[in-house]
């Protein structure tokens, strides 16, 4: 029988993080710090928004763009929080998850072979995605020695006539690394420079802990040029409902959509619902579990530094990424004999790209209990092989 | 951060969790220990933290204590208000909580006792007695199903993949 696979997925290599997932599954015991989601469940008042709703039998499907009283909601949300202004009825798309948003956003966006600059360590989706909507994925090494910097020249050295777009992601996961507007200002002139497309992941825009979030799309002349990309799953605790959106220009939003209406139809109106009582009620919720992260952070942070393992303090998300460089092992060595020596996860920094090598990605969405209880594991660890 | 906030934010993590060492106050909220000490002392010695104590799951063990919320009408006092009636009632250690009402009533209690009979004899020879009581109307608790923000109804946490992206 022929091989039935396209050969463009051939060309994808499957997620690291799924290669470990299978190796933890089945163990008992562990403590993992490999969940990338909250630890929170939903707020009540939000659940109980969508169960409202499903009551009364808003079971349908809704506007291929989104039910416009969230696009309302969105555009009131962007410009309260970050002095953004969208049109809800034109610059606006709801999608399934911040992934969906992605996917149609590079598919509406790149022809084939169109380069797309990606920094890296970066999430494991981008490449992939940028990949199979035709176009060639760029990747720049954020990493200087056991810090995440970034080279601008090198960018620019990187940009070709094929260069569609830069993406970036802040704060990032896995590092937890965000921009400070002095860096979002030199990529909006390379940005403009070069005439090129912006895609800006913000979903954990609301995670940052030291200074105020800036919206890439805020400065000066990049609205016009940035597809905006959010979500409620980090910042609300709602990675279940695959809500997420994108703000564009009208004529991007307007491709995503031709693209949306086809594969996706609509974003589930249940989550639509529940993703409306989260902006309209949920910013003390946002503020309460901020306030935890934080401190989180600074627990992990701290506890890694002093066990000798270089951990940057990062900006925003919840998640840190400590280097294992003095350590004799690859990422991918030592996470496998961590989780079996000490039944402790963690994910190896080279599922997030090959710079990755030589770190571990932490997630601090985990109670301080576990987070302790893993440091101290870790410590264990490091005795045995005489790294302390 | 200025010592009011950094006392705030101290009592934001006693409150949830009260077992909480100083190392790890400290560490969570990026200051010296030492400071994190004395403001933590401070606050004991002017009673802003009068005591610790565990939150407890009562069904967990048998126990034929006996809690009930206890309304008051009362006649206030000139010069005084309800604060002399309210002095005479929270005097008695069956009393845990004590507060002046908006609504139907003037004062709620939240009384304890070892059994129904002791509560019932509190009531009708101590409070019902006093003078400038009005009424009473006793409300016994019959089930926890959440005490100081802790679901005790046997909810568990929802399971999470061990590995996520």
């Amino acid at each position: 029988m022929k091989d039935f696979r396209a050969e463009l997925i051939k060309t994808i290599p499957p997620s690291g993080i799924r290669a470990f997932f299978d190796l933890v599954i089945g163990m008992k015991d562990v403590v993992s710090l490999g969940v990338g989601e909250p630890d929170f469940v939903t707020p009540w008042h939000i659940c109980e928004s969508a169960i409202f709703s499903i009551e009364k039998g808003m079971t349908s499907y809704t506007s291929n763009l989104g039910l416009l009283e969230l696009r309302h909601a969105i555009a009131d949300y962007l410009l309260r929080m970050f002095s953004v202004k969208y049109d809800p009825k034109q610059e606006l798309i709801i999608t399934v998850g911040a992934s969906e948003a992605m996917d149609i956003a590079f598919r509406a966006v790149l022809n084939p072979g169109d380069e797309v600059i990606i920094l890296e360590p970066s999430y494991v989706a981008y490449a992939p995605l940028v990949t199979l909507a035709g176009g060639v994925p760029v990747n720049i090494s954020l990493i200087h020695g056991d810090e995440l910097v970034v080279d601008f020249e090198k960018i620019e050295s990187k940009i070709t006539n094929k260069t569609k777009a830069i993406f970036i992601n802040y704060p990032n996961n896995p590092t937890g690394k965000s921009f400070r507007k002095d860096e979002l200002v030199r990529f909006a002139l390379l940005a403009e420079k070069h005439d090129l497309l912006v895609v800006s992941d913000e979903i954990y825009g609301e995670l940052t802990y030291d200074y105020d979030h800036i919206c890439f799309s805020s400065l000066p002349g990049m609205k016009e040029r940035t597809i905006l990309i959010s979500g409620f799953s980090k910042a609300f605790a709602m990675t279940g409902w695959r809500i997420g959106y994108a703000a564009a220009p009208h004529d991007v939003i307007e491709a995503m959509m031709k693209i949306h209406q086809y594969a996706m139809l609509c974003a589930p109106i249940s989550g639509q619902i529940a993703a409306i009582a989260a902006l309209e009620r949920g910013n003390k919720d946002v503020k309460a579990m901020k306030k935890e992260y934080k401190r989180r952070r600074n627990i992990i942070v701290e506890g890694f530094n002093k066990l000798n393992l270089y951990c940057a303090n990062p900006e925003g998300a919840f998640y840190v990424f400590p280097s294992i460089k003095r350590l004799p092992f690859s990422s991918e060595e030592f996470c496998i004999k961590l989780l079996n020596e000490e039944k402790v996860a963690v994910v190896p920094g080279t599922a997030f790209g090959s710079t990755g090598e030589g770190f571990i990605r932490c997630a601090y969405a985990a109670s301080i209990e576990n987070i302790k209880e893993a440091l101290r594991r870790i410590k264990d660890f490091l005795q045995r092989h005489d790294a302390l | 951060m200025s010592n009011d906030e950094l006392k705030k934010a101290i009592l934001d993590i006693l409150v949830t969790d009260a077992k909480r060492s100083v190392d790890d106050i400290a560490a969570m909220l990026q200051q010296p220990k030492k400071k994190i000490k004395e403001l933590i002392e401070k606050m004991e010695q002017d009673k802003t933290i009068l005591t610790y104590k565990a939150v407890i799951n009562r069904a967990k063990f048998d126990s034929d204590r006996t809690t009930c919320l206890i309304e008051v009408q009362c006649s206030p006092q000139r010069g005084v208000g309800f604060d002399a009636i309210a002095e005479r009632i929270y005097k008695f250690p069956e009393v845990r909580s004590l507060y002046l009402m908006s609504g139907g009533c003037d004062l709620m209690l939240l009384i304890e006792g070892e059994t129904m009979r002791d509560v019932a004899f509190f009531v009708a020879e101590k409070l019902a007695t006093l003078d400038h009581v009005k009424s009473t109307t006793t409300h016994f608790l019959l089930k926890r199903y959440k005490e100081d923000g802790f679901i005790l109804t046997g909810q568990t946490n929802p399971s999470r993949l061990a590995i996520t992206p």
